[in-house]
């Protein structure tokens, strides 16, 4: 670890913190509907839309309607992904003029993108034509982004609201959070990437004479544009196979560094939406801060386990101040590498710009754990919000059985209602992260696609259906994916991981707008303090290390132990 | 509203008169030990998830001891496991037998009373009497109770008054007056007539009488599932089925690396993980809350209300016998000007010459002690005795005619404009009212003497129960009939921070639902009928044991020492009982931690000899480990039943810093002490060769 390896991941947070109060601010004007600097433009497209989808913006829903019209968008997302990938040969702007997606990586694929998941068993640049990956991925990149940022901007409305029976109208908040949120900053950060050197050009590739003298063909495409929104919705999904390891993803250190500002920047300005729109803005500044918390440790201990690096390459003579450089790129270098396998899986984003399974044990089992956790730490666009509030919710309910009082979290009481949709959700995770993988581990089919056998092959399935479940997209790499089993039920845990999660929460959401929001006393116990951000850090920490540690014991953990006994796999 | 005895008891001494049992007592050990086996009905087990579940994986891991037994290879381990998994569900129904048997020997001498009685019910006619047993009264039936005998049912006194020993219900032995009509006719089955007669209407069926709630309360025979009790059981159900998803899924991502776990160690994961010890005293604590609340002499009619007393954020208090004694006392006159002080004591002596109420009593003791004035002989000729029309009284004596009463009052009968009124007069009037006393106006025909000071005592003590309230987080709001001026007076010497004044029953109920829109949970205590529908709306309501019928079915609890300020004890079990299972399943869980520690390494040590670093605690052996791990999950729940019992400590300290205390000693206290106890286990086993 280095001085100026921790400036850089000081100086990125930095960026962030500073972003989050002008950016949430932004937020909360469009969602409750005020003018903001971009009406004079939008407003007109913005009441275009309603106009030709016959939706009266000022009638509200009430969580089922919202909840239905959710639905609706993502099933339409995924059947006009699934078509265009099926019938990409017969559409135009395919210069390299690949073939039809075969159903199974089609079914795998338009799931992935419609849940904000970015999961990939293709590569990119031998796939997908322009076509698919503009109109198909990229829209998908925007649409699946704006569907979270409006469920937690409905999750929102429904503490700030007292005896509501509606939480807003699903079809205004998603053009909005397009419209106004998710468009203009993709413009901005798109024209920032070209002029750091992402191609942006309809061309399929450029020949180019290398020093040896041999010809090399460089795949080209609308690179900046999709990796603008790829990280704004925190999608992941690469134009290239090698994501943002690739050059053209990624050149240069400063690319990375805005990749990464980028991952984070809505995700934790919603925090700050949070706060000012129920009115307790101290809350939003504490969840913010636990995020912080959680995220700057994983950085630390990913940052820290690879500078400490591989002590059997150290005894056989090489040098240990270099770390564990394995499957990273020498431009990111160490604390580039571990701040970006840190963030992208703690927002849900799942690029990549160094190989997540060629990380340390401990290096790997960060960013799989930090996923495991929720992927709240701040978590995909709105997606990491309302999870965060579900953990928000148990650490509430526990703590305020201690102080005496029914609990009640912003002014909300929390009863059984609550806590059972809390746990549906709260249980999706380990039935399809644990589920699958056991299945998987047990399956000689599912077993024969792993790369690396002994508890580093368990890592890479259990990597696979965690980073599905918890809708990141991020891989282990090693895992052969795109086989009629993983397709099917990677897809599946990607389906469950969002829509069986988000169902429970805006339950959650109808029942606790339809509460009275009663005022705070002495004796509620407050949920803004250092001591709540400690609490609800313990509480996600020890359910999600309850539930995963028998697995995580299996792969990386015993891969570390055999690792200093002098055994690798 | 009438004025009550009050008594105020200190939270941790019980009423006298009621004997009860200690915490532990040794005869409801050995009854419990009983009941526990009976307990294990799954029928009745499938109420409690967590200990369900133990139960079934219990069986289970039996089925796979007999087979090894049968096979003879380790049956031994699989034994000794199934053996300590059965001692877990085992110490959970005996957790919750030992929490209901505080309650039974009350209860069984309760039922003997209620079976022995027999009722005089009065025919159609008024005068033909039939003895019949008391279960078969009905509701409207008219029954005669004589001196010696004991009251058949709940009912209202229609005619006569009685007084009445109630300390079959109360504990409290000095007998109480029941009487026909106002706030003092309600009676309750099983109690004693010690003198005269009464005739009661029956108002309640057999059943559902106040004796039979108490049995059933301190029975928990009846008990429901309260709403945060049922919002803890899901959150415990969701973790025991993420952990049996955790432990069911181990068994294939072991079965990757060739690991094959048995049923038995898997099952001993299991059951060490998932919330056993919460899970196991959830429904003694629930119990023993309530056991609180009958040893402070009050019945709650649910769980309910008891929980919702944790939660009050509001509580309503008449002024009268709750904040101050109730009686004004004189302690000072003011005369006008030109007017001998003396002359004014004489008069506002004679004026109460009729009026035996405290008030004019205690301006007879002002009158002849600081201003020497002797009572004289003479009989008044006439006694005008208080109306509420013209708000005075006093006497026709030897041709003069005194008056006292309100001041307005007086001012009409002298003829005097309020506004002309001598400055003075005014001044000591409003001095009078400002510092919280009523100003009593005396004149003798059209001459207007002077202004008796009757003051509102407040009682020693009420302020520091106030600041309690408030570091609890509890508003308190002084009702009184009082005008606003008197009453801010009052409520700023005893310590409220909010009063209601001039306030009829209507305004009190307004209040009520004033609040709660505001999503605030309300309190009371009231005994009087005009009570009734505030009491029926707060979320907490508690009857005085003396007062009506009405009152009292109304309320949701009743307090049998009839002590106003017992709605502080309330809230403090209320809390106590949410703090206590709060605590409890912050440290269940917390063990978990040290469960891993100790299990997941023996389960793959044999595989993974590397794991063998996660053994920080050093055991023996796998196999002692996870028995070790199972054993100190058992016994905890059994260390915990007095725990459960008392309930944890509340301190009115503000939330965070009883939040930061108890994260501390059962958070923090409850990943470290597993560690420490696996180990002494561990020691033993492996000193026991048990393994």
């Amino acid at each position: 670890m280095t001085f100026i390896g921790w400036l850089q991941i000081a100086a990125l947070f930095l960026a962030v913190l500073a972003a989050v109060k002008p950016l949430g601010l932004h937020m909360v004007r469009v969602f409750t509907g005020e003018r903001t600097f971009l009406s004079p433009l939008l407003r007109p497209v913005e009441a275009g839309f309603y106009r030709l989808a016959g939706v009266d913006e000022r009638k509200e829903q009430g969580w089922l309607a919202y909840t239905l019209s959710m639905l609706a968008v993502s099933i339409a997302g995924f059947v006009l992904l699934y078509a265009i990938l099926r019938l990409q040969a017969f559409l135009p702007l395919n210069p390299q003029g690949f073939g039809n997606v075969a159903p199974d990586l089609a079914f795998n694929t338009a799931v992935s993108f419609v849940t904000n998941t970015n999961w990939q068993n293709y590569a990119g640049e031998a796939t997908m034509s322009h076509f698919s990956q503009m109109a198909g991925l990229t829209v998908q990149n925007f649409l699946s982004a704006a569907t979270g940022i409006a469920l937690a901007v409905a999750l929102t409305r429904a503490f700030a609201r007292s005896k509501a029976a509606t939480l807003g109208n699903f079809w205004v908040d998603f053009t909005r959070a397009n419209l106004y949120v998710l468009l203009p900053l993709a413009i901005v950060v798109a024209l920032a990437f070209v002029a750091l050197g992402l191609p942006q050009t309809l061309d399929a590739s450029a020949t180019a004479t290398t020093l040896e003298g041999g010809r090399q063909v460089l795949s080209l495409g609308p690179v900046a544009s999709q990796e603008a929104i790829k990280q704004l919705g925190t999608n992941g999904g690469g134009f290239f196979n090698a994501n943002a390891a690739h050059p053209f993803e990624n050149p240069t250190a400063l690319s990375s560094l805005l990749n990464i500002f980028a991952m984070l920047v809505i995700s934790a300005a919603l925090t700050y939406s949070f706060g000012q729109m129920t009115g307790e803005r101290r809350q939003g500044w504490a969840f913010l801060a636990t995020i912080a918390i959680l995220l700057i440790a994983g950085v630390g201990a990913v940052y820290w386990a690879e500078s400490a690096g591989n002590p059997i390459l150290d005894e056989l003579g090489l040098d240990a101040a270099a770390g564990n450089m394995e499957g990273k790129e020498i431009r990111f270098g160490m604390a580039g590498s571990a701040l970006y396998a840190a963030v992208t899986t703690g927002v849900s984003d799942g690029g990549v710009n160094a190989m997540h399974g060629s990380l340390t044990p401990l290096g790997g089992l960060v960013p799989m754990f930090l996923i495991q956790l929720g992927e709240i730490l701040p978590g995909g666009t709105g997606s990491g919000l309302y999870g965060l509030v579900v953990f928000a919710l148990l650490a509430v309910f526990v703590a305020g059985l201690m102080v005496g009082r029914t609990p009640e979290f912003l002014g909300k009481k929390i009863d059984g209602r609550e806590m059972k949709y809390a746990m549906l959700a709260v249980l999706i995770l380990p039935v399809a992260i644990l589920g699958f993988s056991a299945v998987s581990a047990m399956l000689p089919a599912a077993v024969a696609s792993i790369g690396t056998p002994g508890p580093h092959g368990l890592s890479e399935i259990l990597y696979a259906f965690t980073s599905a479940t918890g809708n990141n997209g991020s891989a282990f790499g090693g895992l052969s994916g795109n086989t009629l089993w993983y397709n099917t039920t990677l897809g599946l845990a990607m389906l469950l991981g969002r829509f069986a999660y988000v169902v429970p929460v805006m339950a959650i959401a109808g029942s606790i707008a339809a509460k009275v929001k009663s005022p705070a006393s002495t004796g509620t116990f407050p949920t803004h303090t250092p001591l709540f951000v400690g609490l609800l850090i313990g509480i996600i920490l020890i359910l999600g290390g309850l539930q995963f540690f028998p697995a995580l014991a299996l792969g990386p953990i015993v891969e570390h132990f055999a690792m200093l006994a002098g055994t690798t796999f | 509203m009438s004025s009550m005895p009050s008594h105020t008891h200190a939270v941790s001494d019980a009423p006298e008169g009621v004997r009860r049992p200690g915490l532990l007592d040794p005869a409801i050990i050995v009854s419990s030990i009983g009941s526990a086996f009976v307990k294990l009905d799954p029928r009745q087990l499938v109420r409690n998830p967590v200990i369900f579940v133990t139960e079934v994986v219990a069986a289970l891991v039996t089925l796979f001891f007999l087979r090894d037994l049968a096979s003879g290879s380790g049956a031994g381990f699989s034994g000794q496991i199934a053996a300590w998994l059965w001692f877990t569900v085992l110490f959970a129904t005996f957790a919750e037998a030992v929490a209901e048997g505080r309650g039974k020997a009350q209860a069984d001498s309760l039922k003997r009373a209620r079976s022995e009685l027999s009722a005089r019910r009065l025919g159609a006619d008024g005068r033909t009497i039939e003895t019949i047993p008391a279960t078969v009264l009905r509701i409207g039936d008219l029954v005669l109770v004589e001196a010696g005998e004991l009251i058949p049912g709940d009912g209202e006194v229609v005619e006569g008054v009685a007084s009445v020993n109630e300390s079959a219900i109360t504990g409290e032995s000095a007998p109480v007056i029941r009487e026909s009509g106002g706030d003092r006719s309600a009676v309750t089955g099983g109690t004693m007539v010690l003198s005269d007669q009464l005739r009661i209407r029956i108002t309640v069926a057999p059943g559902s009488s106040f004796v039979d709630r108490m049995i059933a309360l301190i029975e928990g025979a009846k008990r429901q599932k309260t709403p945060n009790e049922i919002a803890l059981t899901i959150l415990l159900t969701g973790l025991t089925l993420i952990f049996l998803i955790a432990i069911v899924t181990l068994w294939g991502l072991a079965g990757y690396s060739g690991t094959v776990l048995s049923v038995t160690v898997l099952a001993a994961l299991l059951v060490t993980l998932i919330p056993t010890t919460i899970g196991g005293l959830l429904s003694a604590i629930g119990i023993a809350g309530m056991d609180r609340l009958v040893r402070f002499n009050v019945i709650a009619t649910s769980g309910r209300a008891v929980e919702a007393a944790g939660d009050v954020d509001t509580l309503l208090l008449d002024k009268t016998g709750t904040i101050t004694f109730g009686n004004r006392m004189a302690t000072d006159f003011q005369s006008v000007p030109g007017i001998d002080p003396h002359r004014l004591a004489e008069a506002a002596l004679l004026a109460s010459l009729g009026d035996e109420t405290p008030e004019g009593r205690s301006i007879a003791a002002l009158a002849n002690g600081e201003y020497g004035v002797p009572t004289p002989a003479t009989a008044p000729d006439v006694v005008i005795p208080f109306a509420a029309e013209t708000r005075l009284s006093g006497v026709d004596i030897d041709g003069r005619r005194l008056r006292k009463g309100a001041v307005d009052a007086v001012l009409r009968f002298v003829g005097i404009d309020p506004a002309v009124a001598p400055p003075e007069f005014r001044q000591a009037v409003d001095r009078i009212a400002r510092t919280g006393g009523t100003p009593l106006g005396v004149c003798e025909g059209d001459r207007l003497l002077g202004v008796i000071h009757l003051k509102d005592v407040v009682k020693p003590g009420i302020k520091e129960r106030f600041a309690r309230m408030r570091a609890m987080g509890i508003r308190t709001v002084m009702v009184t009939g009082d005008n606003p001026v008197t009453a801010a007076a009052i409520a700023s010497e005893a310590g409220v921070d909010d009063y209601l004044a001039q306030a009829t029953p209507e305004d009190k109920l307004a209040y009520i639902r004033r609040e709660q829109e505001g999503g605030r949970l309300i309190a009371m205590c009231g005994d009087g009928t005009n009570d009734a529908p505030a009491l029926a709306q707060a979320d907490v309501g508690v009857a005085m044991q003396t007062g009506t019928q009405a009152a009292r079915e109304a309320a949701n609890m009743v307090d049998l020492d009839s002590s106003p300020t017992k709605l502080i004890e309330i809230v403090e079990i209320g809390k106590q009982l949410l703090m206590t299972r709060g605590s409890l399943t912050t440290f269940s869980i917390a063990n978990d931690v040290a469960k891993y520690f100790a299990i997941i390494p023996a389960l793959f040590v044999a595989t993974y000899p590397a794991l063998g670093t996660l053994n920080v605690m050093g055991l023996a052996s796998p196999q002692s480990a996870i028995l070790s791990a199972v054993i100190f999950n058992a016994l905890i729940i059994v260390a915990l039943i007095p725990l459960a019992l008392k309930g944890v400590a509340y301190r009115p300290v503000g939330a965070a810093a009883l939040l930061r205390r108890n994260l501390l000693v059962y958070g923090l206290g409850g990943i470290a002490l597993p560690f420490i106890g696996i180990k002494l286990v561990d020691l033993a086993v492996s000193a026991l060769h048990l393994v």
